[in-house]
């Protein structure tokens, strides 16, 4: 193969991955070296080569594929690229593989109590009760100020892995060991270990139907502390369909985090089959494993427009797994409320906190709860 | 033939086929590039799709050892790699102290004795990167429930296939081991492990392709049963089922099948063998309050 036809290929691989790109799918410097790698061993001669070389280095979640067939016909249906000789590239950003990517093992930081808000906003204190649907936008923006300091601790598991402690349980026989052979070898100096503590998963699931609109935009800033705060925490929406946003959220800046999410979200404000959702959360995430042994969060007004059986039947499944679930509806404020919305009625029997979650100050309940 | 004398795609699926694993191109490609890049291959898909199997069946075409490690939450270093038999360190401790060794002169003498590699206990991660004879395959088997430090850790290991033990020095691998991992997605595999490895979703096999693995797995099963069966399964899988019958069980249906003696399927045995191949109450509820008819008239059809 003459040098300008491999240059031509090697283009026209490199516009292929940047269209992937563009369309969404993050691929790295690496990956796509390993795509030219891959192609050199299966040959560019088929289709299906062509194809599955890709799919194999390319795409590396489930959810990459649909995308990933879709730019795949546009570009390779015409068959071989055309193999004519073309002028140098245009320079191209790349994403390089970063190991600062990898999870940080340090303690998290611990972040700012809740008195330490209650110190430094005076004004906040009391706009903290206040109802986020009867707020200004300017009140609204400063409790999105103080929210995002907002950090959860959640609570912990016991862990498999063992950490020293000084009247632990079990021999650290390693340690014991050490200390014995500086002496001589002999083991007078016992040192033991007890089972180590790891944040118990928590996941968030955020209903954002039109009903709901005024306070999930407030609480999505909160499901967004919680997330830039620690590990083990996921988030999805509930609206017409479910949306996983734990990736969106995760960036540390809110604002970011949030627009990103905006974009994300197909269902702001439309209407709700709470069931529906709950049931495809159960089937493609929780029941398979994130929601076992979790602190699962809803927060929702609880109107269903579809069957309440299918919500009874998915709270039910959802509440075998979890540790625990807790429901956060912002109509719970509202004197003489009672729980009559046919789902909601339908879902209490399998709760185990049953909040408001109209203003900050029950925000920093439900922080309570989820730590306790 | 060897599997990891593969020249294409080909090679691989038919390697494959003599181990009894039908592979589809997409599968075959993902383990062909694997072989041939070197990379660890990270299969993720649907419980029972047949992912641990593809581990197997490579290690039997190789003809070499096929290494489990086991993920589950809170594995470290200790069960994944190697650890110190402190107990026969100890005894041999006592046993030199008997024998009238002692004072400071021989302490470093004594602690080359001890760590030495007798007394070393060699975990599925250390075997895989000592076999210095054939290349293993290394299956790292439910990745997803082991936590982020123990991902972090295995990516290490996986970009340049040596591990360092303190006490000895490092250990690296002459033969990097095939490397199989698989997950079932309850967590986000992190990306910086996902870009190390190529990655295949594995599906749940089209009729076709399901009647032919149940008669490679299944070989004294008659033809017309592997295609009501496979009809059944694909027919289940598009019922919104929460645990949709996967090809592991499909092969025990079709085993109940046999054992009890049904040469078709009819409402009878399919509802007294439901339990083959759904393993949720509301499963078998739905597919029984639907009655049968839809499912029984997918073998007409298929």
């Amino acid at each position: 193969m003459s040098l300008s036809l491999e240059r031509t290929i090697d283009r026209h691989l490199v516009e292929f991955v940047e269209t992937l790109r563009k369309k969404g799918i993050s691929i790295s410097l690496g990956s796509t070296l390993e795509f030219g790698r891959a192609l050199a061993e299966t040959g560019i001669n088929r289709r299906e080569s062509v194809y599955w070389s890709g799919r194999a280095t390319l795409a590396i979640q489930p959810e990459d594929i649909e995308i990933y067939d879709q730019v795949f016909d546009q570009h390779w249906n015409r068959g071989i690229p055309q193999l004519e000789e073309v002028p140098d590239l245009n320079p191209l950003t790349l994403l390089f593989d970063e190991p600062s990517e990898l999870p940080e093992t340090e303690e998290e930081p611990t972040g700012i109590t809740e008195e330490a808000i209650n110190v430094r906003y005076s004004r906040t204190e009391i706009l903290a009760g206040k109802d986020f649907a009867k707020c200004t936008e300017e009140e609204l923006e400063e409790l999105y100020k103080v929210m995002k300091q907002l950090r959860l601790h959640g609570q912990n598991k016991r862990s498999r892995r063992l950490k020293t402690s000084r009247n632990g349980r079990y021999l650290d026989l390693r340690r014991t060991m050490k200390a014995a052979l500086r002496i001589g070898g002999d083991p007078i100096q016992l040192f033991f270990q007890n089972p180590g503590e790891r944040p118990r998963r928590l996941v968030l699931l955020l209903d954002v139907s039109g009903s709901m609109e005024t306070y999930a935009r407030s609480l999505i800033r909160f499901v967004h502390a919680a997330i830039a705060g620690r590990n083990q925490v996921e988030a999805f929406t509930l609206g017409t369909r479910l949306t996983r946003l734990t990736r969106e959220l995760s960036s540390r800046d809110p604002d970011v985090a949030l627009s990103r999410a905006a974009q994300t979200v197909p269902d702001w404000s439309g209407g709700t089959r709470l069931g529906e959702g709950l049931r495809l959360f159960n089937d493609e995430w929780g029941i398979r494993g994130m929601a076992r042994g979790a602190t699962v969060v809803i927060l929702s007004d609880g109107w269903d427009r579809g069957e309440t059986e299918i919500l009874e039947e998915q709270m039910e499944r959802l509440s075998r797994v979890s540790h625990q679930i807790v429901w956060v509806n912002p109509l719970k404020a509202t004197p003489g409320y009672e729980p009559l919305a046919k789902g909601m009625s339908a879902a209490l029997p399998y709760i185990d906190h049953f909040l408001a979650g109209h203003n900050l100050v029950s925000l920093q309940t439900l922080t309570k709860v989820i730590s306790e | 033939m060897n599997i990891s004398d593969s020249s294409t795609v080909e090679d691989v699926v038919s390697c494959l086929r003599e181990q009894d694993y039908l592979a589809d191109e997409g599968l075959a490609t993902a383990i062909f590039l694997a072989l041939r890049l070197k990379k660890p291959l990270l299969l993720e898909g649907e419980a029972g799709v047949g992912k641990t199997e593809v581990a197997k069946a490579l290690s039997s075409s190789i003809n070499c050892e096929m290494i489990r490690l086991q993920c589950y939450e809170g594995i470290d270093a200790s069960q994944a790699v190697y650890e110190w038999d402190y107990a026969k360190q100890l005894l041999h401790l006592r046993a030199s102290e008997a024998a009238g060794i002692s004072g400071s002169a021989d302490i470093s003498s004594l602690e080359n004795e001890i760590y030495d590699e007798r007394f070393l206990i060699r975990r599925p991660l250390m075997r895989a990167l000592e076999q210095s004879q054939a290349t293993p395959v290394l299956l790292i088997d439910e990745v997803d429930r082991a936590d982020d430090e123990f991902e972090a850790f295995l990516l290490e290991i996986l970009s340049d296939y040596s591990v360092t033990v303190p006490e000895i020095g490092t250990i690296k691998a002459d033969n990097p081991p095939v490397v199989i991992i698989t997950s079932n997605r309850t967590r986000d595999v992190h990306d910086a492990l996902k870009r190390r490895c190529l990655y295949h979703w594995v599906e749940h096999p089209g009729i076709e392709q399901e009647v032919e693995i149940l008669r490679v797995r299944v070989p004294h099963v008659p033809l017309a049963l592997a295609r009501h069966v496979a009809a059944v399964a694909a027919e289940l899988r598009d019922m919104d089922l929460y645990k949709p019958p996967g090809v592991a069980e499909t092969i025990d249906w079709v085993e109940a099948l046999i054992t009890v003696g049904a040469d078709e399927i009819g409402p009878e045995v399919l509802d007294s063998t439901l339990g083959a191949l759904l393993k949720y109450r509301e499963d078998q509820q739905r597919v029984r309050t639907r009655g049968f008819g839809d499912v029984l008239a997918a073998i007409r059809q298929g």
